[in-house]
């Protein structure tokens, strides 16, 4: 049975469209869920995509933790459903502490968008098995408030767990502690990630077809787990 | 608060009205009493103050405009042309396209922020309006003298807000153009353009039709903003210590936006509307005015049913209120719950606040009573029009005989090296990438080029790699030598752009950016360019499917240089054939296609290092720049090119800089036996681009080019080993400039004066 991978869709999501296309890339069914959803409709898996939801008129991914889906979302989470929370998603997470830390403004003040070098720094989450540690990808990276930042004690967890899944390379975009990209929870099962892998699944419209390899990670770890057959 | 009534209006015909404050004329004033019979409610006079404003009546250019629609080229490809919020062509599969792009010039000026947000806001809701998904945006803007204070100000909150906006509505921002010249120091234009797809039986149109059906205002409450002139109607009616004046600027909500967008296309394509308009300039009296007008010539409204964010405003201030993100649509009684129920998912707020009928009448109430009863054509259509004077300036000939001719050229090997270094760095030629990468042109995951490359690319299709092509340009300066040349000018490097990569050009848009129309000069300037496109589209087989005129960009009697901001749509059948800008491997030969004169006048050379401008612009032959654009359409699809890259500003020298830049790759030229150095590196002659070809193709290309008898000239080879761009025959010598010096002069440009 092939995996089904649900997208949620918030008022103010953007690139859900673009997990979706991934998941399918991929070789997964991508599920489309609603913020209003009272459930999760016996998915696989979860990405929350990348946008401004609600408009983040307060602070980013603050009021999404609140929309319905979002409680049967931690506790599912909690039980070890794999969730990828990429830029919004990742801040959403945050804001729901499913992931510690919190993301800021970036340093410089502007919005970036650029083509951005990452190095692999964990391949044991079910978002990243199919990485080599080590391994530098190029994504793109596209936000306003994507500065990493926790208190040094836990990001000197972070670091002793391996638990940071990524870095960047040669800039730091936006101010981030220790140049922290992305990381996951102890399970390994949620993963937060600032750049859009989602946007790097095909040459024709992404710099490369790097970014592809979290969801095909994804999708040999449901597998691996026995939650669906290969 | 007290309501000027319809009643009032015919009971006290001698009461005197601030009509010169709301920028009527004395006969526009007396041909609405004309029209009514009587003297005209103050809402009546604020809803004809806002529809007979040259910003919505086109008064002064209308005349002219006529061409757009007479000189029509055959073409099978326009479904929906000028009058509708945008035009509609078709570019197969059953897909079809619109696209249109508009000034927010003066909102810009005053607060740069919303001004720059709020007319990318306006420009989506053209496109939704038509029932099409908006797909991306571009923002052609023009600035001051970019080392003058005020310009930092007026660029840096543009493109915040054009960021701000753009970004959290979730469309790629694809391409633009930057450009400084001291003309627009009190004047800078905001163009923002916005293209969207639909299939065929998506297409939809701004009319009321079939009586009794509902008019429901929906999206964003009624604010104060935006309202501009009213004020003084409204000052009349408040306590002297009552509300201020109202800005006149109105304020973005990207988010609601975004929700509007797809709240609309979610009631469009669930079958739920008869007809639909966007509410941009002048609000809810040219949404109801256009609406009525364009259907059963009837409509009623209940005016206190219009849902507010400020419980003070008076029925003239909400007539006239310029709140962004709301929509009109006319919907069948039956159908009403089940489009109230999508708006509810999508949190939007919505109110039916009229009826459609045949009385051939708009009429307007408020609590219980009528302050507005007009002939809806009288309002929307039926405003004033002017046949401005307009007469050549005597000043013409003195700029047209002093050409660039004595201008001072470099001397020699290592001056050329200079210049090129110099040139590469100025304002106008540098890397626009600090301002680019404020916008997201990743989002929605189908583009596939956007700036630096020539055009914007996204693929429509995913599924058989459809796609298309989009490009703005202007050389005002050329404009400014030679208005009918100029114009002419700006449409051939944007189809040139849009071939480039591939792309079958097929439609024109255009933002026509003037001064004073009061001005013989420049409504000579404004006929001259008009013409000039309608003849060129005409010849060139791309109609203009909509556009706007934006005048009045001048301050005291200094105009801007006329800027005829011109859009070409091309049609591309699979975007993974598509040209990149840059060559890429050992060996590749590099071309230039097109004849290379001596014509420096306007060019960015003059400009940037000797501040001249003067002279004819570069000759311009219509059917030479369609042959050359069937080249680059055919020679993409054979797959005869590596790369591609047009020539304009900056000549040869900026074309082969960028891609050297963008490929990284380095390059071995030489100059033409028949050529100087410099003429051949910063002429600024048209129907040209660089073409990098594959060794084993040479011998098609090169049959390709004689067959269409057109001029093609070897330039070089692509080395790969190499990191820099060397050319020999550079008075007699080799000059060679290594491409991270030019990146490193290129990039640092903006950043240092804005960043």
């Amino acid at each position: 049975m092939t995996p089904r991978v649900g997208v949620i869709t918030f008022p103010g999501s953007l690139d859900d469209k673009d997990a979706a296309r991934a998941v399918r890339l991929a070789g997964g069914e991508s599920v489309a869920l609603w913020h209003a959803d009272a459930d999760l409709h016996s998915v696989d898996a979860v990405v929350l995509p990348g946008g401004f939801s609600y408009g983040d008129y307060l602070r980013c991914g603050a009021i999404a933790k609140f929309a319905p889906v979002m409680g049967k979302l931690v506790d599912a989470a909690n039980g070890g459903l794999p969730v990828l929370g990429i830029c919004n998603g990742f801040q959403v997470l945050t804001e729901s502490h499913l992931l510690p830390g919190a993301l800021t403004r970036n340093d410089h003040l502007h919005f970036i968008c650029r083509d951005q070098k990452l190095r692999i720094e964990n391949n044991s989450s079910m978002w990243t098995s199919e990485f080599e540690i080590g391994q530098e990808i190029l994504i793109p990276l596209k936000n306003g408030e994507g500065g990493y930042v926790a208190d040094e004690k836990t990001l000197d967890q972070l670091e002793g767990e391996g638990r940071v899944i990524a870095r960047y390379l040669e800039i730091n975009p936006n101010g981030s502690r220790r140049d922290i990209a992305g990381i996951t929870n102890a399970r390994g099962n949620v993963v937060g990630i600032m750049p859009h892998p989602e946007h790097a699944v095909e040459k024709l419209t992404g710099p490369t077809t790097d970014g592809l390899g979290f969801f095909t990670s994804l999708l040999s770890s449901l597998v691996n787990n026995g939650k669906v057959s290969a | 608060m007290s309501i000027d009534t319809v009643s009032d209006a015919t009971s006290s015909p001698k009461t005197s009205q601030p009509f010169a404050e709301l920028g009527f004329k004395k006969d526009e004033y007396e041909s609405i009493r004309e029209i009514l019979g009587r003297r005209p409610t103050s809402s009546e006079l604020a809803m004809y103050s806002v529809m007979w404003s040259e910003h919505c009546s086109y008064k002064s250019s209308k005349v002219h405009l006529r061409q757009f629609g007479t000189k029509v080229p055959k073409n099978d490809s326009m479904l929906v042309g000028i009058g509708e919020n945008a035009g509609v062509v078709d570019i197969g599969q059953d897909w079809a396209v619109t696209f249109k792009v508009e000034s927010h010039n003066h909102p810009s000026y005053v607060e740069p922020y919303q001004g720059a947000a709020t007319g990318i806001g306006g420009i989506v809701r053209d496109i939704i309006s038509m029932g099409a998904r908006p797909v991306a945006v571009m923002d052609p803007l023009r600035f001051g003298n970019p080392e003058n204070p005020d310009t930092r100000r007026v660029l840096t909150g543009i493109v915040s807000g054009i960021g701000g906006y753009g970004n959290c509505l979730g469309l790629p921002n694809i391409g633009g153009e930057i450009v400084f010249d001291s003309s627009y120091q009190g004047n800078p234009l905001v163009n923002a353009l916005c293209v969207g797809t639909m299939k065929h039986e998506d297409i939809h149109l701004a009319k009321a039709s079939g009586v009794g059906n509902a008019v429901i205002l929906y999206g964003a409450r009624t604010g104060g903003d935006g309202i501009g002139g009213v004020s003084v109607l409204a000052s009349e009616t408040f306590d002297a210590d009552g509300p201020a004046k109202r800005p006149s600027v109105q304020v973005g909500d990207p988010f609601m936006e975004k929700l509007l967008i797809e709240c609309t296309l979610e009631v469009l394509h669930a079958g739920l509307v008869e007809g639909i308009q966007d509410l941009g300039g002048a609000g809810i009296s040219c949404a109801t005015s256009e609406l009525a007008s364009n259907g059963e010539g009837g409509m009623h409204v209940w005016l206190d049913r219009v849902l507010l964010r400020d419980s003070t405003l008076s029925p003239e201030e909400i007539l006239m209120s310029e709140s962004q993100e709301r929509m009109c649509a006319v919907v069948e009684p039956a159908k009403i719950d089940a489009f109230m129920a999508v708006c509810k998912k999508w949190d939007v707020e919505a109110v039916v606040i009229g009826e459609v009928n045949n009385s051939g009448r708009l009429t307007v109430e408020w609590h219980g009573q009528e302050i507005v009863n007009v002939p809806p054509r009288s309002v929307a259509h039926d405003g004033p029009v002017y046949e401005r004077p307009y007469a050549r300036p005597d000043w013409m000939d003195v700029r047209q005989s002093s050409g660039p001719e004595n201008l001072v050229r470099p001397k020699s090997a290592d001056e050329v090296k200079q210049t090129w270094l110099t040139m590469t760095g100025t304002p106008n030629l540098a890397s626009k990438s600090w301002v680019t990468s404020q916008y997201d042109r990743y989002v929605m995951g189908n583009t596939v080029l956007a700036q630096p490359e020539d055009s914007g690319m996204i693929r429509v299709d995913e599924k058989t790699g459809l796609g298309i092509a989009v490009s703005t340009d202007c050389n005002a300066r050329f404009a400014a030598l030679d208005p009918y040349k100029g114009a002419q000018l700006a449409l051939a490097e944007s189809y040139r752009n849009v071939a480039v990569t591939g792309a079958k050009p097929l439609a024109v848009t255009n933002c026509l950016n003037f001064g004073s129309p009061e001005d013989p000069a420049v409504m000579w300037q404004f006929e001259q360019a008009v013409t000039g496109l309608a003849d060129a589209c005409l010849e060139m087989g791309t109609p203009v499917t909509g556009g706007n005129v934006s005048f009045y960009n001048q301050t005291g009697e200094v105009a801007i240089h006329p800027t005829p901001v011109i859009g070409v749509l091309g049609v591309i059948q699979d975007v993974d054939r598509r040209t990149p800008m840059a060559w890429q491997r050992d060996g590749e030969i590099v071309y230039v296609l097109g004849t290379t004169r001596d014509e420096l006048a306007g060019s960015e050379w003059a400009h940037a290092i000797h501040n001249h401008l003067g002279g004819l612009p570069p000759v311009l032959d219509l059917q030479d720049e369609m042959t050359l654009a069937e080249i680059l359409v055919t020679g993409s699809i054979d797959g005869l090119f590596a790369a591609a890259h047009d020539v304009s500003e900056g000549g040869i020298a900026q074309t082969i800089a960028e891609m050297a830049m963008r490929s990284g790759v380095g390059v071995r030229l030489e100059v033409p036996a028949w050529l100087d150095a410099f003429t051949f590196l910063w002429s600024e002659s048209a129907t040209r681009a660089v073409v990098v070809v594959p060794q084993n193709r040479n011998d098609e290309f090169l049959a390709h080019c004689e067959s269409k008898s057109f001029p093609v000239t070897k330039i070089g080879v692509v080395d790969a080993l190499s990191k820099s761009v060397e050319l020999a025959g550079v008075f007699g010598e080799t000059i060679s400039l290594d491409i991270d010096e030019l990146r490193t002069v290129s990039e640092e440009t903006l950043p240092r004066l804005f960043g």
